[in-house]
């Protein structure tokens, strides 16, 4: 069942993701952050989905866990797209974009088939643990690939600040929510009591971050990443 | 053990991450110079705010209107000040030559404070002027 604090955190997700459109747009910065508009656009539509879900089909229901899980994947797919846009803004001044689409283009369709397999090779025994499982390897996928941004952005010494907030929020939210997935996975008896509350808080973290860096850092703000990193003295 | 494997370098990712987010926000915040109102209503002498004030600056932070953009990075900044204070501790006795970096660290933090309650300041008087305007 499902409790206040359940519709508090889906109501204040709601919310921010919103804010950060209506910033954006406000701004007049949405055409150039489009992929970030347009994924936060989808997380609310999603977030609508999931309530309707819950008060239609019941929380329990089958209809709520593969909705839940399959737009989550969704999501996920769409976030790839949001990575990308900021690998090809570290990497502009190289002029290799186009390669850097043609990489995206096959990362996604690679995705894509590998999800295919599995869900074929899984098709008779379709569990949440399989799903939690895809779930997880998603957000790994993430993990590597903002990673491999911010490895980028440091030997590139890349210093505008707004960008380097933006991909150091999403390295937070993908490294946490792949955290939870694989503890799931280890530990499923401490789902009720404590990992549930973490994908709502961690989807809440990365539109709050992100509203922030638009509003408070000018996009000529510039910031030594080199400076970021702990290094013993 | 793959899940076990994704465990382990998702959190050792999210924990550089994490560190690298919030020492960002502090090395942007340092940049702003605090107004003479927020210096007079902390009791700063200059510009440097001393690393134990956090607490303090926080609990001001929290008596003003908020602003509704900046919860996340308080918080932020709030459980990674929480990380310095207990690796504080633990390096004094363990290793007592990283307590200067610790406390260099927790200063950044108390200046983040200062910084963020000088920006409540700023709206809390854009709203009492935008208010008295409404009343005329």
């Amino acid at each position: 069942m499902l409790g206040p604090l359940d519709y508090m955190l889906w109501l204040l997700g709601f919310l921010t993701e919103i804010s950060v459109v209506v910033f954006l747009v406000y701004r007049k910065q949405a055409i150039r952050n489009f992929p970030i508009c347009f994924y936060m656009l989808c997380d609310a539509v999603v977030t609508c989905g999931l309530y309707y879900c819950v008060q239609h089909f019941g929380f329990n229901s089958n209809t709520y866990v593969f909705f839940y899980y399959y737009t989550d994947s969704l999501l996920n797919v769409l976030m790839f797209w949001v990575i990308i846009k900021f690998y090809q803004e570290a990497f502009a001044e190289m002029g290799v974009s186009r390669y850097i689409r043609g990489a995206a283009v096959m990362l996604i369709l690679l995705t894509a088939v590998f999800s295919y397999a599995v869900v074929h090779q899984n098709r008779t025994h379709l569990t949440s643990r399989f799903v939690v499982e895809l779930g997880q390897n998603f957000y790994f996928i993430g993990v590597v690939l903002t990673y491999l941004l911010w490895g980028a952005i440091l030997k590139l010494r890349e210093t505008r600040t707004r960008l380097i907030q933006l991909v150091l929020a999403l390295g937070v939210y993908f490294s946490a929510n792949a955290c939870t997935y694989a503890l799931r996975n280890l530990f499923p008896g401490l789902e009720p009591n404590f990992l549930r509350w973490v994908p709502p808080v961690v989807g809440l973290w990365l539109p709050m971050a992100w509203v922030y860096t638009f509003a408070h850092i000018q996009e000529d703000a510039r910031l030594e990443p080199a400076r970021l990193m702990v290094r013993a003295r | 053990m793959i899940a076990a494997l994704i465990c382990a370098f998702s959190l050792a990712i999210f924990l550089q991450f994490f560190v690298s987010y919030c020492r960002s926000i502090l090395a942007s915040s340092r940049k702003v110079v605090l107004s003479d109102r927020v210096r007079e209503v902390t009791s700063i002498a200059d510009q440097e705010v001393a690393a134990d004030d956090f607490n303090r600056l926080l609990q001001l932070v929290r008596l003003c209107p908020e602003r509704g953009d900046d919860q996340s990075e308080i918080r932020a900044v709030g459980t990674y000040y929480g990380l310095l204070e207990v690796l504080n501790r633990v390096s004094l006795r363990m290793a007592p030559g990283l307590s200067g970096w610790f406390e260099q660290e927790r200063q950044n933090c108390s200046y983040f404070a200062a910084v963020a309650l000088d920006r409540r300041i700023s709206y809390s008087r854009d709203l009492y002027t935008q208010q008295i305007a409404d009343r005329l």
